[in-house]
């Protein structure tokens, strides 16, 4: 596809024993918004990981906005593609306030031997502004909550100015209000910025109002591909997590409503 | 007090050997401790003094010895850690072992070097020469030089390696020097200091500093200050109590660290009646 952003042909990822990705095949064109969804272990992670060549391929190919992932340049490319993590636990005295953390997503576009502008702190400064933590800036990063950590992850990202985004369940320990708040948020930034976004996320509630596509992972392999209205039925995501079709319908009673 | 004595040459070395190596030991263990590496110095050092053993032993410069190994188990070190094979403690400590076992074999076999390892094991900074001191200058530049352009790099590598693999910074390669960098300064500073006692050096300036401040630069500096501060006053107290400089310079590291850690503004917790003033 000409238009793709992202291309992954054929992918195997393997950690020893165990595989996490089977020749795995996907096409992202620019712009499109596409939720990862599968049960835990399935390979989502490893999807994502892929893409900025964190995680490392035993076959196949993955090509970022036309560039090879594991080819010469990729600590370039890694500069044009945004990356939150899943939440992980900080040093809760490490040095760093904020701020200083956010700045972080500015150096790898800074490059060697310069130093961060007065432009460089101020888009620090908008991204902090814009996931409502502006107050934080000066705090220790270890002082914050889970769910604050998480906007800084979001902050820096941000600050990157990226042309990708991938987000690797980047609501997961936020409360509910933040959860929606986060996602309006990623979902205006995608829209404003043209970007183009992968997100792993379990909240399929929010699906429908937030992505384009939907990819369902399961057991290293891709499932499932296509617009979430389509696509999440009691009927795929019974066989997507293993679950009985009553325990689907009793549980996600209004997908189930939906599709009478 | 008689203060002849800081007129002699071997006196103005000792104090210049401990200000570069202090400067030295003291940026390096700000990587350490932040790091969560503290097995990286005692594993360092082991490897430097097996070298330098074999330096005597084969009738060459034991610091070119005391180098080699290290680099070896630098490059040992980072890649074990690195492909997840062993965490980075477990791999620190293989090859801390296999140094320290090197070290007693060397011990073992070669004539009449008794004296002489033992004198890498504690250090002797009376009868450090020029060239020592010209070589713990070029290291020390090295390593305040390397924080000074790279300080970015290394932040972000220190915070969180992935988050800087993530935003194009070539983490594993920062990690790599900084683990280079920590062998070349215990090379440099074995003669001096000890084989045996340069952990301490590395690690309680650092540990002291990382109880007093939530800046990183300010740590670099704090932990600079209580590293030459430590030295010198190691130094004093071996000159006036004539007993061994390695152990004082260690002893005075570690009184600072439990000065700083006593004093910690981050143990301090808010009284039950700020924190409803706060909630009001």
């Amino acid at each position: 596809m000409s238009d793709s952003v992202i291309l992954i042909e054929k992918a195997v990822v393997s950690y020893r024993e165990s595989v996490a990705l089977r020749s795995v095949s996907l096409s992202v064109s620019q712009g499109e918004f596409v939720a990862i969804i599968g049960p835990n272990g399935a390979g989502k992670t490893t999807l994502l990981t892929i893409v900025n060549g964190l995680a490392h391929l035993t076959q196949g190919q993955v090509q970022v906005l036309g560039r090879s992932v594991n080819g010469r340049g990729y600590h370039e490319l890694r500069k044009q593609v945004g990356y939150v993590a899943q939440v992980s636990t900080t040093d809760k005295r490490m040095p760093m306030s904020v701020r200083e953390v956010v700045m972080i997503g500015r150096y790898g576009r800074l490059g060697f031997l310069r130093w961060p502008s007065k432009r460089d702190w101020q888009l620090v400064d908008e991204a902090l502004g814009m996931v409502g933590i502006a107050s934080l800036a000066g705090r220790p990063i270890g002082h914050l909550s889970g769910g604050e950590q998480q906007r800084v992850a979001i902050a820096r990202c941000l600050a990157q100015e990226p042309d990708i985004l991938l987000l690797d369940e980047p609501t997961a320990s936020l409360d509910w209000k933040a959860q929606t708040e986060i996602l309006e948020l990623v979902k205006r930034i995608h829209n404003e910025r043209r970007l183009t976004t992968l997100f792993v996320t379990h909240d399929l509630d929010a699906l429908p109002h937030t992505c384009d596509r939907v990819v369902l992972v399961k057991d290293g392999l891709i499932v499932g591909d296509g617009t979430p209205d389509n696509l999440i039925s009691t009927a795929t995501l019974s066989q997507l997590y293993g679950l009985p079709v009553e325990v689907v319908e009793e549980r996600r009673p209004h997908i189930h409503k939906r599709e009478y | 007090m008689d203060l002849s004595v800081f007129g002699y040459q071997f006196m103005q070395n000792a104090i210049l050997a401990t200000l570069l190596g202090g400067v030295a030991c003291s940026i390096i263990g700000v990587f350490v401790v932040l790091l969560h590496m503290p097995f990286i110095g005692v594993a360092m050092s082991h490897a430097a003094f097996a070298g330098a053993l074999l330096g005597l032993w084969l009738g060459f410069d034991p610091i070119i010895g005391a180098f080699v190994f290290c680099l070896g188990a630098s490059a040992v070190v980072g890649p074990l850690a690195d492909r997840g094979q062993l965490s980075p403690e477990t791999s620190l400590g293989v090859v801390f072992s296999l140094m320290l076992g090197i070290a007693f074999l060397f011990i073992g076999i070669i004539p009449n070097t008794r004296s002489a390892a033992l004198d890498l094991l504690w250090g002797s900074i009376l009868t450090i020469s020029r060239g020592d001191i010209v070589l713990l200058g070029i290291v020390a530049f090295l390593v305040a030089g390397a924080v000074f352009l790279f300080g970015k790099e290394i932040q972000a590598t220190i915070f969180n390696r992935n988050v800087a693999l993530a935003v194009g910074i070539p983490a594993t390669l920062v990690l790599y020097g900084i683990i280079f960098l920590t062998g070349a300064t215990i090379t440099v500073t074995l003669r001096a200091i000890g084989g045996l006692l340069i952990f301490s050096l590395i690690l309680n300036p650092a540990a002291a500093a990382y109880q007093l401040t939530y800046s990183m630069k300010r740590m670099f500096l704090i932990s600079v200050g209580f590293g030459v501060l430590a030295c010198w006053i190691g130094l004093l107290f071996s000159y006036l109590l004539n007993i061994p400089s390695g152990a004082t310079i260690v002893i005075a590291s570690s009184l600072i660290f439990m000065l700083a850690a006593i004093f910690s503004p981050k143990r301090k917790t808010k009284s039950p009646s700020l924190i409803q003033e706060s909630k009001q």
